[in-house]
């Protein structure tokens, strides 16, 4: 009997277990950013992008089904000044006008412990898709989570700042992209469902 | 005999001169460039020589308040105007590459000396506030434009027109 009840209790608990299991899937874009570093005549330079959309489905407990895809419009750069932006819209660098996308879809995440993962997937610029990695670390604040990440990539290997640009000693090859999402729990994920009377 | 300046305050003098009359038409010049990896390069330069100018020019300010300059045999308007226009030419070899490192700091592009010593941000990035001293940059640069005029015009005027050891006490001779 007594044993029965032990039992009884881990089932409850596996349950409770399983109620709380979140996914977050609503990603909030106005506190999420894609901002990305560079050096340029070896000074260490910002910028960001003001237009991107990304869509989330993560669950801790189902890291096999997580997925994110972020399209980034590459025409909402901000490098800094006005002249940049015009010019790194051109052909050279990202040619927009072709290429109005940089886009990142996850093909696999993997944890690394704690609350860090590693996000793998395909990322496309300018036409050119090529697989990358980042380390992502997951914080869980009430009913949202932010990821947090950051990796690196070869400009020259998507194309990018070609033609006279391709002197590396004046905007160099390495370019870090950082990603900060803010991701929402799905309002009707954690809840039974009720009939409708 | 002449009375000369210090070798030091001589060679102060002329590195200075020699340095500001690079990067003032090296400014104008990069300016209008089309956006290039040769626009970003002289655009270093520049900086460079400008944060090198304000090295030499706290130096020399040192220099002068510990070193007495030699006595000039002047009328005293000459010598109130002299002391004015050299007053103004300090000021502006320290105010003028400041103003470049605030202007720099404000558009977000961090000065780092000869691509090695990173100088700190003075002010944070702010797009309005670069555009203010980008303005203050070229109106201190045409003040120190003008004053560098003078200065010359009296250098000559002393040295042709009353042939007096003004612009010899700064020249680098070894014979005097």
């Amino acid at each position: 009997m007594k044993h029965f009840k032990n039992m009884a209790f881990c089932a409850l608990l596996l349950l409770a277990c399983d109620a709380s299991a979140i996914e977050y899937n609503q990603v909030a874009l106005n506190q999420s950013a894609v901002t990305f570093g560079f050096r340029q005549m070896g000074v260490p330079m910002d910028g960001k992008f003001g237009k991107f959309a990304a869509q989330v489905a993560f669950d801790p407990d189902k890291l096999a089904s997580a997925q994110a895809r972020i399209d980034v419009t590459l025409a909402s750069v901000d490098s800094g000044s006005s002249e940049a932006d015009q010019s790194v819209q051109g052909k050279l660098w990202f040619d927009t006008r072709s290429y109005p996308l940089a886009s990142f879809v996850s093909t696999s995440v993997r944890p690394l412990g704690g609350n860090r993962y590693q996000v793998t997937g395909k990322l496309t610029i300018k036409g050119k898709t090529l697989d990358v990695t980042s380390p992502v670390s997951l914080t869980v604040k009430g009913n949202s989570a932010q990821f947090d990440g950051s990796f690196n990539i070869k400009r020259l290997s998507y194309g990018v700042g070609i033609g006279e640009w391709t002197d590396l000693d004046t905007v160099a090859d390495d370019i870090q992209i950082r990603f900060h999402l803010v991701v929402l729990a799905s309002p009707s994920s954690n809840q039974p469902k009720r009939k409708t009377p | 005999m002449i009375k000369r300046y210090t070798g030091i305050a001589i060679a102060l003098h002329w590195l200075i001169a020699m340095l500001i009359f690079s990067a003032f038409p090296l400014g104008l010049y990069m300016h209008d460039l089309k956006l290039s990896p040769t626009k970003l390069h002289l655009y270093s330069y520049h900086k460079w020589i400008g944060i090198t100018v304000l090295g030499f020019a706290l130096l020399r300010v040192i220099w002068r308040i510990t070193h007495k300059p030699p006595p000039l045999h002047l009328a005293r308007w000459q010598e109130i105007g002299s002391h004015i226009v050299h007053g103004l030419l300090y000021l502006m070899i320290i105010a003028v590459p400041i103003s470049g490192w605030l202007m720099s700091s404000a558009k977000g592009v961090k000065t780092v000396w000869l691509g090695i010593l990173p100088l700190p941000d003075l002010v944070a990035k702010n797009k309005e506030l670069g555009d203010l001293l980008s303005l203050v940059h070229t109106a201190l640069n045409y003040t120190m434009l003008l004053l560098v005029v003078m200065h010359i015009a009296a250098a000559l005027k002393h040295h042709f027109v009353d042939r007096d050891d003004v612009l010899l006490r700064m020249l680098p001779m070894n014979k005097g």
